[in-house]
Parts: C-alpha cells; sequence; structure tokens
C-alpha cells in the first residue's frame, strides 16, 4: 500500500506552503519528514493524511485519489496524531485508546488491549488522563492510533516532550510497527534522531522538496547547510551519529 | 458506563411522577375514597404538566450535554447557539401580533423562529465546519433575536400585550395542556435521537478538531446534526414553556462524574436529569406558597442555576490557582 503525491501544491491563507512536492513512500520503513521552522512539514504531513485539501496535485492511497476514499475508509487506513496533544475530557486511560477504533465502529477489544500493552500502558489503563505525566500522555495518545491498526501512521513531532528514554522507547514502538508493515512517517525537528533512527528522510525548505533518501545522504552537510544555513557534520558512527556544528 | 446512571436516574424518575401529581395548590391523598373526583385535576392538570416538564427537561439537558461535547468546553449552554431567543423572538411576535390568542399560533410561531435561527446559524457558518465562526454565529444571532425582542416589547400595542410577553418569556409549564404535549414531544424524541447519532464524532472531538477529523469525523455532517437536534429539542421547549435557563448548563456537569466522560455517554443520562431536575422544579413551585400566584419556573431555575455556575467558577479558581 503505497502513499504518494504527485506534484502537491498546497496554500494557507495567501502563502504558498507547498510548492510541487513529489513523493512515494513505501510502507514497512520509517520515514523523516525534516526542515527549519515554516517549511512546510506539518502541512506536507496532514495533507497526506488527506486533513488538508492541496491546491494543485494530488495524493493517492495505493493509485487511488485519497480524496475519492470516504472520510471513514480513510480513517481506518491511515492514522494521524497531531502535534499538540489535546484531551477535552478527563476520560481513563482505556476510553482514550478506544477512540482510536471509532473508523471501524466496533469496540475492538483485543486491538485496544494490545495497543496498550505496545505503548506500555497495561497497569495505567484505567487512570483518569489528568494524572498522567507528559511522556505518559504522549504514549496514550500514540497508543489511540495504534488502536486503529490503520496500514499508515502520521505523526507530528511524536517526540517533541519527551526525554530521551521516552523517545527511544516511542521510537521502538514505532520501529516494531513499521517492521510489522505499517508505514510510519514522522515529522522530527532533531536531525539526530531523524539520521539514527530513520530509514529514509526527506527534507523540506520553503515548502520544496530539498532532498530524499537515505538519511546519511538526505541529511549530508551540504544538506544542511543549504537547508537550515549551518555549518555542521556527522560525528560517530552508524546508528550512533551525532551533529557537531562549527 | 452510564449504564448504573440511567437505572439510577430513571428510578428517581419513577419515585417522582408520583409524587409531582399529589403535590400542588391541593394536595391530593391517594388514600382518599374520593380521589376520583380528583381525576380531572390528575388527568387534565398534573398529568400534562408533569409530562411536559419531564419533556422540555429531557430536551435541555441533552442539547446541554451535546453543546458541551462539541465546544469541548463545562460552560457551554445550548443558548449560545441563538436557538432558543430565535424561538421565543416568534413566541413575542405571536404575542405582539395579538394571534397568541388563537391556539396554536404561538407554538408554531416558535417553532418557525427556532428553525430560523437554525437556517441563518447553517447559512453563516457555510461549509467551513469550523467551530469558532459556529459559535460566533450563534452569539451573533443571540444578540440579533434578542435585540427584535426587545423592540417587539416596547412597541408592543398595548400594555396587556407587553406584560403578556414578559411573563411568557420567565418560562413556565403551568396551565398547559395534552396539546402541548403532542407539540413538544414527538419533536423533542426526535431532536435527542440526533444528538445521540452525534454521539460518536462528539467522542472524537475530544482529542481535537484535526485528530477528529483523522477519525473520520464529517464536520459538516457534525453541525447539521447538531443544529438539528439542539434546534427540535430547545425550539419546542421554548415553543411550550418560554425560556428555561441553566438546565443545558448545569445538568451534564452534575451527571458528568458519574459517567466515563466521554461526550456520547454522556447525551441520554443528562436528557434524564434534565427531565428530573425540571420536574422536581415545577413541583416546587406549585408547592412554594406564594402571595398572587406561583414562582415562575424559568426564574426557579435561574435562582437554583446562578449560584450553581458561581460555585462552579469558585472551584475552577480555586483549581487554577
Amino acid at each position: 500500500m503505497i502513499l504518494s503525491a504527485e506534484n502537491l501544491s498546497l496554500t494557507r491563507g495567501r502563502n504558498l506552503v507547498l510548492d510541487r512536492v513529489t513523493i512515494a513512500l513505501e510502507p514497512g520503513t520509517v520515514t523523516a519528514i525534516c526542515g527549519p521552522n515554516g517549511a512546510g512539514k506539518s502541512s506536507l504531513l496532514m495533507t497526506l493524511a488527506g486533513l488538508l485539501k492541496p491546491v494543485a496535485g494530488r495524493v493517492e492511497l495505493d493509485g487511488e485519489p485519497l480524496a475519492s476514499l470516504h472520510p471513514r475508509q480513510r480513517a481506518q487506513a491511515i492514522g494521524y496524531l497531531p502535534q499538540t496533544p489535546e484531551v477535552a475530557w478527563d476520560v481513563s486511560v482505556a476510553n482514550l485508546v478506544s477512540l482510536g477504533r471509532l473508523p471501524h465502529r466496533d469496540a475492538g477489544d483485543a486491538a485496544v488491549a494490545h495497543a496498550l500493552d505496545s505503548a506500555d500502558l497495561g497497569s495505567l489503563a484505567q487512570r483518569p488522563v489528568s494524572t498522567l505525566s507528559g511522556g505518559e500522555k504522549a504514549r496514550a495518545l500514540l497508543a489511540r492510533v495504534l488502536a486503529g491498526e490503520p496500514r499508515w501512521i502520521l505523526a507530528d513531532e511524536p517526540l517533541a516532550a519527551l526525554d530521551l528514554a521516552h523517545q527511544l522507547a516511542m521510537l521502538a514502538t514505532l520501529r516494531t510497527e513499521a517492521e510489522s508493515g505499517t508505514g510510519v512517517v514522522l515529522v522530527l525537528h532533531d536531525l539526530t534522531l531523524a539520521m539514527n533512527h530513520a530509514q529514509r528522510v526527506l527534507v523540506l525548505r520553503e515548502g520544496r522538496l530539498l532532498a530524499d533518501g537515505p538519511p546519511e545522504h538526505a541529511l549530508s552537510s551540504e544538506v544542511i547547510a543549504q537547508g537550515w544555513n549551518v555549518q555542521a557534520r556527522w560525528l560517530g558512527e552508524p546508528g550512533a551519529w551525532a551533529l557537531a556544528v562549527s | 458506563m452510564s449504564g448504573r446512571a440511567i437505572s439510577l436516574l430513571v428510578a428517581a424518575i419513577v419515585l417522582a411522577l408520583p409524587l409531582s401529581l399529589l403535590a400542588g395548590r391541593v394536595w391530593l391523598d391517594p388514600f382518599d375514597p374520593h380521589l376520583r373526583n380528583a381525576a380531572v385535576i390528575l388527568i387534565e392538570l398534573r398529568l400534562p404538566r408533569a409530562v411536559l416538564a419531564l419533556t422540555v427537561g429531557a430536551g435541555l439537558g441533552a442539547a446541554g450535554a451535546a453543546m458541551q461535547g462539541y465546544l469541548r468546553n463545562p460552560l457551554a449552554d445550548p443558548g449560545l447557539f441563538g436557538i432558543a431567543p430565535g424561538a421565543a423572538l416568534g413566541a413575542v411576535l405571536s404575542f405582539w401580533t395579538g394571534w397568541a390568542a388563537t391556539g396554536w399560533a404561538l407554538p408554531l410561531f416558535a417553532l418557525i423562529g427556532a428553525g430560523g435561527a437554525m437556517a441563518l446559524l447553517a447559512l453563516i457558518a457555510g461549509r467551513s465546519g469550523g467551530i469558532a465562526l459556529f459559535t460566533l454565529a450563534g452569539l451573533m444571532i443571540a444578540s440579533l433575536a434578542g435585540a427584535l425582542m426587545s423592540l417587539a416589547i416596547s412597541l408592543s400595542p398595548t400594555p396587556f400585550a407587553m406584560s403578556e410577553i414578559v411573563v411568557w418569556l420567565m418560562g413556565a409549564v403551568a396551565d398547559r395542556s395534552w396539546r402541548d404535549v403532542w407539540i413538544a414531544l414527538p419533536l423533542t424524541l426526535a431532536g435527542i435521537a440526533l444528538l445521540i447519532a452525534a454521539g460518536r464524532s462528539l467522542d472524537a472531538l475530544t482529542l481535537g478538531d484535526m485528530a477528529a477529523r483523522s477519525l473520520g469525523v464529517e464536520p459538516r455532517r457534525l453541525q447539521v446534526l447538531l443544529i438539528g437536534g439542539i434546534g427540535l429539542t430547545v425550539g419546542a421547549g421554548v415553543a411550550v414553556a418560554g425560556i428555561i435557563g441553566f438546565v443545558g448548563l448545569i445538568v451534564p456537569h452534575l451527571i458528568r462524574p458519574l459517567t466515563d466522560r466521554k461526550p456520547s455517554s454522556l447525551i441520554v443520562p443528562s436528557a434524564l436529569a434534565g427531565a428530573l431536575l425540571l420536574l422536581l422544579a415545577d413541583m416546587l413551585c406549585r408547592v412554594l406558597p406564594l402571595a398572587g400566584g406561583e414562582l415562575r419556573l424559568g426564574i426557579a431555575l435561574s435562582l437554583i442555576g446562578a449560584p450553581f455556575f458561581l460555585h462552579l467558577l469558585l472551584r475552577m479558581r480555586r483549581e487554577l490557582a
């Protein structure tokens, strides 16, 4: 199930935020979308999730235009995790996670239990969301996406509010999902995390695709200089790179 | 689960209903052998009044629960959408034109007013499905309807019409007949059914606008369900009972802790609790000795509701401090 975009352009207000972006994403891999602030990362993710309507070009899921799918079908295939975690009512963790089953219109008890397990929330299932720490809440919101058993997981900065250990734990969960055939697309601010944990990196700058490929290429010193106007080089070894900024 | 809350509330209504039939200026003794003589009072006065209180309360409670779910705000009230003021404006115009005296005109005008507010709301909110625009449109309609109502009152043709309007606006279920029940009951039930149908989408909104859409929620469809559901419940309520505030605000609040706090779990229990609250409040109005008649239901609920609202605000302030 390939998620692709062809000549995708998007405006918000009068600004062109995506400019003829063409990509084809493969399931079973972790893809990171990187770029400086305002490059259009979140807009690209939301458009890929079918939540924003492009002014030109289109998004396709396995060759079928996303816009032609019924919203519920689309929701079954693509799980989206927004950047700002919001839970309006103080529901229990189990109830929060079960919201992920809404597109399927079933209780999906097994899927909910599995999602709680995957996010290591089994012991917190009955706790009200308001009593969770930031890291626990982020895991609960990810579990909500997992409970929907989507073919694609699109997450906007899922690691931003987490400490190092929780970042690694969440990345491990996402990698497990990818290994089981799910497509995982993450907007990541942290280039080191993208370099070490993504299998493919897309770099955006001013709405255009600047680089696309394995992290060593897409996040090379040249690309970083072009995209961020920062002189930097990678130190270390594969899987444990650190960014040295000069 | 809200099953426990529902059975509790149903049991309370089953207990309160006979009590409300017996209570009043003239108390009825169920063991009195001459009770049969009071059958007319029971069947033609007190029973329709009780059923009407239950109906209007159920509609307001369910509408309040749905509103709070939609706006993700525990302080939202169905009055915010301007449907109640729209219905009240319709009713005021029926007094103003003098047609209120002719049987069906008053509720019909009120329903047309509610329908007009609903149509205007749908028109302004347009195809965007955005919550902020929708709420602002509702507020605009509410203040417009309020201004027109004041205009109608200030220009009322006779002092009698003016006093009629003012008294009616205070809200009551006194001196109502089965006809009012047959107007309000089907509309309210249909409205509650629409609100129940919106439940899943309201649950999804717990996670915010974008996440809800990613879960397959169609914002326009949700707005149509809410305009229909709140329009029918609140419109029918205002048409037969005038303006009765605070029920839609208080009831979901009281009920929320008894449920799993999902908006969908709150709609039916809030309907039941709203019904119970209005039944009890109306009973209180009848029983309280008051020179010159009985306390108006709308005033009674505001008297209960305003301090409760203040209590809520103070508690929120403590939590924020």
